[in-house]
């Protein structure tokens, strides 16, 4: 583990919807090229984490860095998965269409995708295993399909971290397979992944890093030295008894 | 009056010419901005808009005390762009949501705007200024300058949209991922509103404050009937508005006294429920028929399975056996002994009936799941 290399760094980060806070005071250090699970129980804030890194929502302090610098100065580097449900699926447009937006970003304002991008969301549809459906409508895909879609878009990105939403909600085994398979080559390529994760069983065998989140940071670290009990009652507040079982 | 006769006079009427390309190039314009208001789920976001633009007429004339036109829709314009600024605001300071702060943006200024209409019945030439009309639209007021005005709009948002088509669709589909990729959502949004306002404020005078959403989202509603593309949807919908136009024009010309405004809306209607009902993929009309023959299918194969399973306890497949045995099995009928048959999957002798190889093979691997993928 190349721990001296952090990837993202935050530092006091504190948000609010309206009163209470949502997160408060977190401080975090991901380092790079590690598989990382954010893990909680529902409105511990692992969605709005993922949402305040990416500058979608405004936190009230606090600061987050990737790769020293803030994340308008690296958007080039970072790739969201967002969570299935928060886009409408029978929006007229195809699976290969969706795809291509992950070079929207890249493309910058008013240039039209080409071949070249073409190009690189049909490779990426096939690391998914969803060639063929390329000219498939977004709504006539299953859901493990059109979680491999958002997985494809963020992969034609070409970035060097991951932000992934849940996207082993819904999705049947087939599928969580074939996706945490793509993420293990994707840390294998030293990238590094932060996944919002709810199926605590499958922690130790996924994910190499966790960090646990319930408003506070609760622990972060690597999961064979901080995934226990202690740590699963921390966060869910009820006597865990899940933990690695060797 | 006949149809030749009607587009002859089209031609060379000057009233009628000025009527008729009004009304086509704001469906047409309506129906391109529309196809972004209904899949931002903004549908009722033109009808508070619409509503909200009534007290800036009313006030324009207060202020210059005269008809003029273009200043009215400058105030309708200001005044419904207040309106959605206010819309925005609610839902996003307040926790009530977008439902409520629309019913109250449009009933507050709508009423404000009434007010100020009856107040205005006092004032000596208010007669004259036609407020009255923007209720409900009075095409026949369209002058040749205003028609230009809409050719002038139309075309500005035609190249908005083309130049920013990449970002707009984005937005549409996925804003917060948009957000990410470093496009400024609020410069799109705003953006995007406007043009939905400017096409509303447009349509005031011909279609008027009370039917205008009907414009904007009638040709956009029929037009997702027929496509899964978005270019092909803001394409259709302009031809379905800009043909609402012409035809709603057609009609209302061709028998005395019908208003123009409302037979457009009608037209424009009638194209909704021709979609609902025909369209191929989403109609109700071959959704049914779909249904039907799956039922149809479902049965078939309920039978042909039923015939599998007495077939595989003998030997010889193909051994005969008496319809007779079917008969308390609710699947078959003469009719679907039939198509069995048509299909090959059985042979019919006389009173009884046999397996084939080929209908031995599709009975063992129906819904098969896996096996269907893997061919």
């Amino acid at each position: 583990m190349k721990e001296n290399n952090i990837a993202i760094k935050i530092d006091d980060l504190t948000v609010a919807y309206n009163y209470k806070p949502v997160l408060w005071d977190i401080d975090l250090a991901i380092p790079e090229g590690v598989l990382m699970a954010i893990v909680g129980p529902n409105g511990a804030g692992k969605s709005t984490l993922i949402k305040s890194i990416l500058d979608i929502i405004k936190p009230i302090a606090g600061s987050v860095k990737i790769y020293g610098k803030p994340y308008r100065k690296q958007r080039h580097l970072v790739a969201y998965v967002p969570q299935k449900g928060s886009v409408d699926w029978d929006f007229p447009t195809t699976a290969l269409d969706v795809v291509m937006m992950g070079t929207y970003g890249s493309l910058g304002w008013i240039k039209r995708p080409g071949l070249k991008e073409k190009k690189a969301a049909l490779e990426a549809l096939e690391k998914v295993g969803m060639l063929g459906f390329q000219t498939r409508q977004i709504s006539q895909l299953s859901g493990g399909q059109q979680q491999r879609i958002f997985l494809a878009r963020a992969l034609v990105q070409n970035a060097s971290i991951y932000f992934m939403d849940e996207p082993f909600q819904g999705v049947d085994a087939t599928t969580e397979k074939a996706i945490i398979n793509i993420l293990k080559e994707l840390r294998k390529a030293g990238k590094t992944v932060v996944v919002v994760h709810h199926d605590l069983q499958t922690v130790p065998e996924y994910f190499d890093w966790v960090t646990f989140l319930n408003v506070k940071k609760i622990a972060t670290g690597p999961v064979k030295d901080i995934f226990n009990d202690n740590n699963l009652t921390k966060t869910y507040g009820i006597n865990y008894k899940v933990s690695i079982q060797q | 009056m006949d149809l030749l006769e009607y587009i002859e006079l089209v031609f060379t009427d000057y009233t009628l010419r000025t009527i008729t390309m009004g009304t086509a190039v704001l469906g047409a314009i309506c129906g391109m901005l529309g196809s972004f208001a209904v899949l931002r789920k903004q549908s009722l976001l033109g009808d508070a808009i619409s509503h909200a633009a009534l007290p800036g007429i009313a006030i324009a004339f207060l202020i210059i005390e005269t008809k003029s036109n273009s200043i009215f829709l400058l105030g309708a314009l200001i005044s419904g762009l207040v309106g959605t600024f206010w819309i925005r605001g609610i839902t996003r300071k307040t926790h009530l949501k977008s439902d409520t702060a629309l019913g109250l943006i449009l009933s507050l200024f709508f009423g404000f705007g009434m007010l100020l209409l009856t107040y205005i019945q006092k004032i000596p030439n208010a007669h004259q200024a036609g407020l009255a009309n923007y209720l409900f639209g009075q095409a026949a007021t369209l002058m040749e300058a205003d028609v230009w005005l809409m050719t002038v709009v139309t075309g500005i948002s035609l190249i908005v949209l083309l130049l920013f088509w990449k970002e707009l669709k984005l937005l549409l589909f996925d804003s917060d991922y948009t957000k990410t990729l470093g496009f400024n959502v609020q410069f799109l949004d705003i953006l995007i509103t406007s043009f939905i306002v400017i096409a509303i404020v447009l349509g005031l005078q011909t279609v008027g404050v009370v039917l205008m959403s009907a414009m904007l989202l009638a040709p956009a509603a029929a037009a997702r009937q027929w496509t899964n593309s978005l270019g092909i949807m803001v394409i259709l919908a302009a031809i379905i508005g800009a043909s609402s136009g012409i035809v709603g024009t057609a009609i209302s010309a061709s028998q005395n006294n019908l208003s123009t405004g409302p037979v457009i809306v009608l037209v424009a209607a009638t194209f909704v429920l021709f979609s609902f009902i025909f369209s191929p993929k989403r109609g109700l009309l071959f959704r049914e028929i779909r249904f039907r023959k799956n039922r149809n299918d479902l049965e078939l194969h309920k039978t042909l399975s039923f015939m599998y399973n007495i077939a595989k306890t003998h030997k010889n497949i193909s051994h005969p056996h008496a319809i007779k045995i079917l008969n308390n099995f609710q699947g078959f009928s003469k009719r679907s002994l039939k198509e069995l048959a048509d299909k090959d999957y059985i042979q019919l002798k006389r009173n009884t009936w046999s397996m084939t190889e080929a209908g031995f093979n599709t009975a063992s691997n129906l819904y098969d799941q896996l096996t269907n993928q893997n061919q």
